[in-house]
């Protein structure tokens, strides 16, 4: 593992965090679920945006489109979008402190879920229970935990 | 793992097409994805097939449940098998009665019709099928099942269970099929209630005990216990299907519509297994069919409504 294979560390960790994200839970722990999906595709394209890149977002949003039944490219645009976001100021976000890395990620988030929100509006599901939205929250909270964990798959720099 | 290009650690900027273009180009493609998959076209069958690939990964995501009903189912005691046994053998029971004279019924149903013969069965054929993966949160009350277009499954099939209506059929996929539960907030489901033949629709929640009668006057003749059951209009669901029960009613005042709750008699959370249903179509009372919508008539705009003078 480590630097020496980088893109088959984040091809594992991206299908593990897929698998996480469409697992089935109960209701009330669906609601809280965070992203994990974009929350690794960020940290990727934050810590190493030339392992994964835009076409980790573009690929695996189209995956879940199919895994879960949305409009095909639908995920696949709001996440190609917040990889291009993360890899644009990815060398700005990888020297902040946790909590502001974290701030950033509530952005993404907010940034990923309202263009579903738009893509579903405009193709005849409107939804918008604030339920939606809690996810963004618990993306941000558990960031740290995010950090923490698909570091370990890193040697240090 | 070529995919990625062959070296990682190249500077970001300065070669090949830069992280925004290729961002264009990527937005571009979802968009014209997109437009596709919802106006019909070859998109949908890359779709079909992009379904059938997908299949693997959703049986091996409900392993972890899967194989935990397997295990609790395993290790039942030999009471509690007995218990159930028991229960099931008076159901049997109590069914028979029910159908005992069902027969007669039916003929003495014709009779009154004016038809000569008794009517063809209701239910031309039906179809046992296993839930692979449930995906029930506040937007989406989904469960995917394990027949597909190669079982003969189609889209808008009712879906039941032993107790009332679970949901239709959604999507369909070469082995495996997507299931729009009743809960779901995008389904609606026009229903009577039993008592009176009182017509309304019922709109899933997002929450999977609960259904909402959101169009029902402040003075309607509903109560709570009231049952609730598909009324065949709509044209996917036959009429008579148990659908729910109405759990609260609540009248305002200052409002006009009563707020109305019911729950689903079918058992969402429980159900390991469901029935596809398909209808006689000569029955009466079976569901029109209803034909397919041509795109044209759909992109064509329609001619707004004149609003007549009262002058003229």
């Amino acid at each position: 593992m480590s630097d020496r294979h980088p893109r088959l560390v984040v091809l594992t960790t991206t299908i593990i965090a897929m698998m996480l994200t469409v697992a089935p839970l109960p209701t009330w722990l669906a609601i809280v679920r965070p992203a994990f999906l974009v929350l690794t595709v960020l940290y990727w394209s934050i810590m190493l945006p030339r392992a994964g890149g835009l076409l980790l977002g573009y690929a695996s949003g189209l995956a879940l489109d199919v895994l879960q039944g949305s409009l095909l490219g639908e995920h696949a645009l709001a996440l190609a979008f917040v990889t291009y976001l993360a890899i644009r100021l990815n060398l700005l976000m990888r020297a902040k402190p946790l909590f502001e890395q974290s701030l950033f990620v509530f952005a993404a988030l907010m940034v990923y879920e309202s263009l579903l929100w738009v893509i579903d509006g405009w193709s005849g599901h409107p939804l918008s229970t604030p339920a939606r939205w809690v996810h963004t929250a618990t993306g941000a909270l558990i960031w740290p935990l995010v950090v923490g964990i698909l570091g370990r798959f890193r040697a240090p720099r | 793992m070529a995919v990625f290009g062959p070296d990682v650690d190249r500077p970001l900027y300065g070669r090949g097409p830069s992280a925004g273009l290729r961002f264009t180009v990527y937005a571009i493609l979802s968009i014209v994805l997109m437009y596709y998959d919802q106006h019909g076209h070859w998109v949908q069958r890359l779709h079909f097939a992009l379904d059938a690939a997908a299949y693997p990964v959703q049986i091996a995501v409900s392993s972890p449940r899967t194989a935990w009903n397997w295990v609790t189912q395993g290790l039942e005691t030999r009471d509690a098998l007995r218990a159930e046994n028991q229960r099931l053998h008076d159901q049997v029971l109590a069914l028979e009665m029910s159908v005992v004279r069902e027969d007669a019924l039916e003929q003495e149903n014709a009779e009154l019709r004016g038809l000569h013969a008794a009517l063809p069965p209701f239910i031309k054929k039906w179809q046992l099928a296993e839930i692979i993966s449930v995906d029930t949160n506040p937007l989406r009350q989904r469960v995917v099942i394990n027949k597909g277009a190669a079982d003969g499954v189609l889209v808008n099939q009712a879906v039941v269970d032993g107790t009332g209506v679970l949901g239709q059929v959604a999507r369909v996929g070469p082995w495996s099929a997507e299931v729009i539960l009743v809960t779901d907030p995008e389904h609606a489901i026009p229903v009577e209630v039993v008592r009176n033949s009182l017509r309304s629709i019922a709109v899933g929640s997002g929450n999977t005990g609960e259904l909402l009668l959101p169009y029902l006057a402040v003075n309607s003749d509903v109560k709570s216990g009231d049952l609730l059951v598909s009324s065949g209009l709509g044209g996917v669901f036959p009429s008579g299907l148990p659908v729910a029960r109405i759990s609260g009613v609540r009248r305002e005042a200052n409002q006009l519509l009563a707020q109305v709750r019911a729950m689903p008699l079918a058992h969402v959370e429980q159900d390991r297994e469901v029935v596809l249903l398909q209808f006689e179509p000569s029955h009466p009372a079976a569901p029109a069919p209803t034909p397919p919508i041509a795109p044209e008539a759909v992109a064509a705009p329609k001619p707004a409504p004149k609003i007549a003078d009262p002058d003229q």
